[in-house]
């Protein structure tokens, strides 16, 4: 059997790597996507009282401390006594709802702009060296500014509502520690054009736009990259509404079936297993009941649009209805349509960002919830790139003594590794070199779950590209670095 | 003098990365107590395609950041845009790429510098080690004397 090993992968945070095993006959045999995991931050904050657990959370990944933060303190909530969801004081829950779609609206902004689109607007064999937003700047300067504007307003958000950029304080148990001023509401609702949530509102509907524009003229690449049936797993509100900050847990299979009917979170233990692999540190949910080989799920954009009924905004909703309608109203298995999944989710999070800035309750001064201490709480949330779980235990010390973290990532991992055989088996079968094309593809089929290995491993680093091919008797063909 | 921002960045929440956060911590509380008004600051966790609409309002920028290269205590550098140095890690990029941005977007290139600050440890802890913390000192008075002379 042959390898060929891609490590670390571009744009992708943290640190993972590519093998392709080949046959004595050149064909593709398995490939795999090897993820470093560094399971130490739940040993590390045992004995830590509980209520530090928020902010101590944010040191796991400066990518999407926000999710973190927020699943934390909803776990916390539970250990309070405040409960969840509409436990918490209405300021309270739609503060925290508040900086969740706006960490939500800038991080699929960067998303697309950063990394989707210039794969779409350049080409995806065009020199890398050009194929990223400093070439959508040089070719597309007003589509660039846009990116920049839009995840500039999504962090503005998240300052205002965490308190700061780094370590936020703004979630605590209970509730939250602040509300929104009427200045912070006015500078995000009518701040100088463009800098306003009309404007955001706007872009955001005209990314939609553009993908579909794309999608159309380029509909047989889109379609038929790394297209696989899987089952889907997500938060829906309980009326079946697209909910990114609470719900109970929804899965469906590849023809649409509920395989998890709204079951509540605090009980995710008895549905998801995580299975250890011995070539990978990062583990492998899968719904119990049907097994490691047919339980695994996606999540992310493209399961939250498979599993809920309907998106609570109205263009939104319209254009939800379009891109069911792609499918007949069954689930969308088709890899590269998680973008467009997470264009319609931008445009959400910003319609949903309108509304709240024009709640009242924003600027009302009941923030916190008590109830009876409890000694265990599970918190969930839509992150960007899917279900996170959070999950503590204390004892009667008030210090945490189990912590049990399944990140976005994670729940991806099975996904990922079928995306990235799909396209291996397609391009690499025959192959004897590393070509461009095929580690474009590579590249592609991972980055469109955009995961966050910096969460899913804790680790910092750089991310060149490092590609070996390896013959059936281990001895190395080919190596690319970038 | 000029408008000048001080921008550090880092996870203070692991142990010496959070150099570039500390020293802006240090520079708030100087140019409070000094009442310098050219000077300003900012910090996050780590630089993005926003930060090229940052320092497009100011004349100089001096990132500050932790480091593992080999340097002694604190190094000062020059940065020019660079689209060729892009780290490809899903959300961050480098001062010379956030600088090449600022220029294609904004038609801004303010002078911009980084400070490195050498760096031991990045454990999950949110405390310096006693070197960073004699490095952060080294750095910071250095700093004081150059920025007079921009």
């Amino acid at each position: 059997m042959k390898k060929v090993t891609i490590e670390p992968v571009t744009r992708v945070e943290g640190h993972g790597k590519v093998t392709i095993h080949l046959d004595d006959n050149m064909n593709v045999a398995q490939t795999r996507l090897h993820i470093v995991e560094f399971r130490g931050f739940e040993r590390f904050v045992q004995g830590r009282p509980y209520w530090e657990a928020p902010v101590l959370v944010q040191r796991l990944c400066g990518i999407c401390p926000v999710s973190h933060h927020l699943a934390a303190a909803k776990a916390l909530d539970v250990i309070v006594g405040a409960g969840t969801g509409h436990g918490l004081t209405p300021t309270g829950e739609k503060m925290r709802r508040l900086m969740h779609y706006g960490q939500m609206f800038q991080s699929h902004a960067l998303h697309f702009f950063h990394l989707a689109s210039p794969d779409f607007l350049l080409g995806y064999d065009a020199d890398p060296a050009i194929r990223n937003v400093i070439g959508v700047a040089i070719n597309f300067p007003e589509l660039a500014t846009q990116g920049v504007l839009m995840r500039k307003f999504g962090q503005e958000i998240i300052a205002v509502t965490a308190g700061k950029k780094i370590h936020g304080t703004g979630a605590i148990p209970g509730g939250i520690n602040k509300n929104l001023s009427i200045e912070e509401r006015d500078a995000l609702l009518k701040g100088a054009d463009p800098l306003n949530i009309d404007k955001m509102i706007e872009w955001a509907y005209s990314a939609v736009q553009f993908f579909k524009d794309y999608y159309m003229k380029n509909r047989d690449f889109v379609d038929n990259f790394a297209y696989f049936p899987s089952n889907h797993l997500s938060l829906v509100r309980k009326d079946g509404a697209l909910d990114l900050y609470h719900g109970v847990i929804r899965a469906v299979d590849a023809e649409g079936n509920k395989i998890l009917n709204d079951v509540d979170y605090q009980e995710y233990y008895k549905y998801i297993e995580e299975e250890v692999r011995s070539w990978s540190y990062m583990k492998f949910p899968y719904m119990k009941h049907l097994g490691k080989e047919k339980g695994w799920y996606r999540v992310g954009p493209l399961a939250r649009l498979n599993t809920c009924d309907f998106i609570p905004s109205p263009l939104a909703q319209k254009e939800f209805e379009i891109y069911k309608a792609h499918t007949q109203g069954k689930p969308n298995n088709y890899c590269l349509h998680t973008h467009w999944a997470r264009l319609i989710e931008l445009l959400h999070s910003a319609e949903v960002i309108k509304d709240l800035l024009n709640d009242p309750d924003l600027q009302k001064n009941d923030l916190v919830t008590k109830g009876t201490k409890q000694k265990e709480g599970v918190g969930l949330i839509e992150a960007p790139r899917g279900t996170l779980f959070h999950h503590y235990r204390i004892n009667d010390d008030d210090q945490i003594v189990m912590a049990n973290l399944i990140v976005s990532t994670t729940n991806n991992n099975e996904p990922m590794n079928q995306s990235v055989n799909f396209v291996a088996k397609k391009m690499m079968n025959g192959q004897k070199e590393i070509t461009e094309p095929m580690k474009n593809a590579v590249e592609i089929a991972i980055r469109a779950y955009d995961p966050c290995l910096s969460c899913a491993t804790h680790a910092l680093g750089k991310m060149p590209l490092d590609i070996k091919l390896f013959d059936s008797k281990g001895e190395e063909l080919d190596h690319y670095r970038s | 003098m000029k408008k000048t921002l001080i921008y550090g960045y880092g996870n203070p929440g692991r142990q010496d990365d959070g150099l570039g956060a500390r020293f802006v911590e240090m520079a708030e509380k100087w140019i409070a107590e000094e009442r310098i008004s050219q000077i300003f600051t900012d910090c996050n966790y780590q630089l993005n395609i926003e930060d090229s609409a940052v320092i497009a309002e100011y004349d100089t920028v001096i990132f500050v950041d932790a480091s593992v290269a080999d340097v002694n205590k604190f190094k000062l550098e020059k940065v020019d845009p660079d689209n060729a140095s892009i780290e490809f890690t899903m959300h961050a990029v480098s001062v010379s790429f956030v600088l090449d941005l600022c220029q294609k977007v904004y038609h801004k290139s303010p002078e911009t510098y980084v400070l490195h600050i050498k760096a031991c440890e990045f454990d999950f802890i949110e405390a310096l080690t006693p070197q960073a913390e004699e490095n952060l000192l080294a750095a910071f008075e250095f700093l004081k004397r150059f920025i007079q002379q921009i």
